[in-house]
């Protein structure tokens, strides 16, 4: 498969500027703004254009460098694992709260990379984060929503 | 001007912002030291801790780091031939192999007094050319503004690497696609939100900063955590030598370090270029300007080879400010991930911050001083112990990354959707950066997206709606004619290099 990944990236921006353009096309602008020398679907039509040639133009012209990666090398598998944890951290942080949900988002991604020192994998989770919690929360003055440390009565 | 100093070093020399200008040159010092994570990621997750404060404070703190990281970067490039920061890969050519011959502490001390002195006297052409451009960019009008945005956005995609020139131009292309999701800054109407309330004001700067640096840095880490081009070959990080530099080297010193702060400062004021080339330039004037026995000690662990290089560097930081400050456009992708911090506390840079904000404006140069001088102070005695965070296994790094990231956005909206769309993003970006698709030119375009419209609005509709625009004014065709030189050039090398070959 030796199409050359570049271009292939550079088909899918083409594809992507091409739909940027019509969906720029579609931008709604007041009546008398229709034929406006500079209404607000303008630039995003420009930018349109730009892309498609752009990307256009590393489509035909020859690859002066071809980047090969070598896939065999490429921890996918931890880094998809890292991005889920990453995912679910996301979806719980604002129902179970800041403090939980960080702690545990760091403690098994120092599990999931291979670590196994437990009291370190500790220290650098809840207790890094409680630290941290404290230099945001207590000291900075920057809010953080945790109904955990609520429902306990750490927080209030 | 002397009461811009004494305004400045009132504001610097406060407890609050010392003690930030430590932490950010300690900080900064260790990310740019890691190899893979640079001043940009340093700053970008630095961002959240500087909501706290007051612009000038969050700014100095960010300065701070910005400098640190590019010193840090120095180390790894002399201890494991792996420079943190594109812009230490010159370092490289002469550190490594003087620390291969055991004498890694007396490369640190080489690099650190290259580097103080780089940033320091760079510090002072700021000092004397700021105010004057600003004066001068008062007389700038939006399609001169227009024409120096196409400017910086066409240079850093020609400077960005060698045959890249498209790809950074279709990264720029994204940036500026990404800046024009949300609301349309004049009448109100959204655009490309697709029904979705999350998007209606638009994509988070800090959002996409820390998605496609420190997170997709992250993930590339872990990525090609295996790969055998990227792992490090080890000089001892306990033994590193003495620290002390001979008259001879001093000698030498005296004579490069000057030369190439001044290349080095004027490199960064120019729009798009920066550190990397700044210390590229600066190694090969070096060699061309040395006798013919110094000559051939270059590569080889040559001390004006060394310090040549981390001269320059430190001294483009400071000229990348330049534009920045007095023009509102930044220079190099790290500044423009700055100007987007500083949009964030409502300050709008440009030639009349000088005026409306000189705290800002003066305490930023003033602090560089003091930055410098701490660095150094840092660096010297600390490095050897500082050499060992290089030791830090990625397990842990990684992870506090990512937390760091998503903590980041978190603090800034309380919503889900920006976390899932930073996720998103920084896998694009990983993908993205794997086939070499750099990432310096999307954050300036995404940075300058709503200017660079606003601009064109303007100037579109003051010449109701002719292009001439762009040549009425002979400064704006200046410009103009120096952005398609550019470009001119970039096609004559890349295809006279196709013809050598």
């Amino acid at each position: 498969m030796n199409i050359n990944t570049t271009k292939i990236i550079s088909l899918l921006f083409f594809i992507f500027s091409a739909f940027y353009l019509y969906t720029a096309y579609q931008i709604q602008v007041f009546a008398f703004d229709e034929n406006a020398a500079f209404n607000a679907r303008t630039f995003p039509i420009y930018l349109g254009y730009a892309g498609l040639f752009f990307s256009g133009l590393k489509l035909v012209l020859p690859e002066p460098n071809t980047i090969k990666v070598d896939h065999k090398n490429l921890e996918y598998k931890k880094t998809v694992i890292l991005i889920v944890i990453a995912i679910i951290y996301g979806a719980t942080i604002l129902k179970v709260g800041y403090f939980l949900t960080t702690s545990l988002f760091l403690f098994s991604s120092y599990y999931f990379l291979g670590e196994r020192r437990w009291v370190l994998m500790f220290l650098l989770s809840f207790p890094f984060v409680a630290a941290f919690m404290y230099l945001l929360h207590g000291i900075l003055d920057i809010y953080l929503r945790d109904p955990f440390l609520q429902s306990i009565g750490v927080m209030g | 001007m002397i009461e811009g100093i004494l305004i400045g070093l009132t504001t610097a020399l406060t407890l609050q912002n010392i003690l930030m200008v430590m932490v950010g040159c300690f900080f900064g010092t260790i990310i740019g030291m890691l190899p893979g994570l640079g001043p940009m990621t340093a700053i970008a997750l630095m961002i959240p801790i500087t909501y706290g404060f007051d612009p000038a404070t969050g700014l100095i703190l960010m300065a701070g780091v910005y400098y640190g990281a590019v010193f840090g970067g120095s180390t790894s490039s002399i201890l494991l031939n792996a420079p943190g920061v594109p812009g230490t890969v010159a370092t490289s050519f002469d550190g490594y192999p003087m620390a291969q011959q055991g004498k890694a502490g007396k490369a640190l001390a080489i690099a650190a007094w290259s580097s103080f002195a780089g940033g320091t006297l760079s510090a002072i052409y700021l000092l004397f050319m700021a105010p004057s451009l600003s004066k001068v960019s008062l007389s700038f009008r939006s399609p001169d503004y227009f024409a120096l945005m196409i400017l910086g956005l066409t240079a850093i995609a020609a400077f960005s690497s060698k045959g890249q020139f498209l790809k950074a131009m279709m990264m720029v292309v994204l940036g500026l696609m990404l800046a024009s999701v949300g609301q349309d800054s004049l009448s109100d109407i959204t655009r490309f939100t697709f029904d979705n309330m999350n998007l209606t004001d638009g994509i988070s700067f800090v959002l996409v900063v820390m998605a496609t640096f420190a997170m997709s840095e992250a993930l590339t880490i872990i990525l090609k955590r295996n790969d055998p081009t990227s792992a490090a070959k080890q000089v001892s990080l306990t033994e590193l030598g003495s620290i002390k530099i001979n008259k001879e080297e001093r000698s030498k010193m005296y004579k490069t370090i000057p030369r190439s702060s001044i290349i080095g400062f004027l490199i960064g004021v120019l729009p798009g270029a920066g550190a990397t080339i700044a210390s590229f330039l600066a190694y090969g004037m070096e060699r061309n300007v040395v006798n013919d026995e110094e000559k051939e000690k270059f590569g080889k662990g040559s001390v004006n080879g060394l310090s040549a290089p981390e001269t320059a560097n430190n001294a483009a930081c400071s000229g990348s400010f330049v534009p920045m400050l007095t023009l509102g456009i930044p220079g190099s992708g790290t500044t423009a991930v700055m100007l987007g911090a500083l949009l964030g506390f409502g300050v709008q840079p440009g030639p009349r911050l000088y005026m409306t904000n000189p705290e800002i404006f003066w305490s930023i140069i003033m602090s560089m001083y003091i930055g410098m001088v701490i660095l150094l102070i840092l660096n010297l005695p600390l490095i050897p112990y500082i050499a060992r965070i290089l030791a830090v296994p990625k397990n842990y790094l990684i992870p506090l990354i990512l937390f760091f990231s998503v903590t980041g956005i978190y603090v800034m909206s309380f919503n889900n959707f920006d976390i899932y769309l930073m996720i998103g993003i920084a896998v694009v970006a990983t993908f993205l950066r794997l086939y070499d698709f750099p990432m310096p030119p999307l954050i300036l375009a995404f940075v300058l997206g709503g200017l660079m419209e606003e601009n064109l609005r303007r100037s579109l509709l003051l010449s109701n709606g002719s292009w001439e625009f762009l040549w009425d004014r002979a400064l704006t065709a200046c410009i103009l004619l120096t952005t398609i030189l550019i470009v001119i050039w970039h096609v004559y090398k890349t295809m006279f290099k196709k013809t050598k070959t």
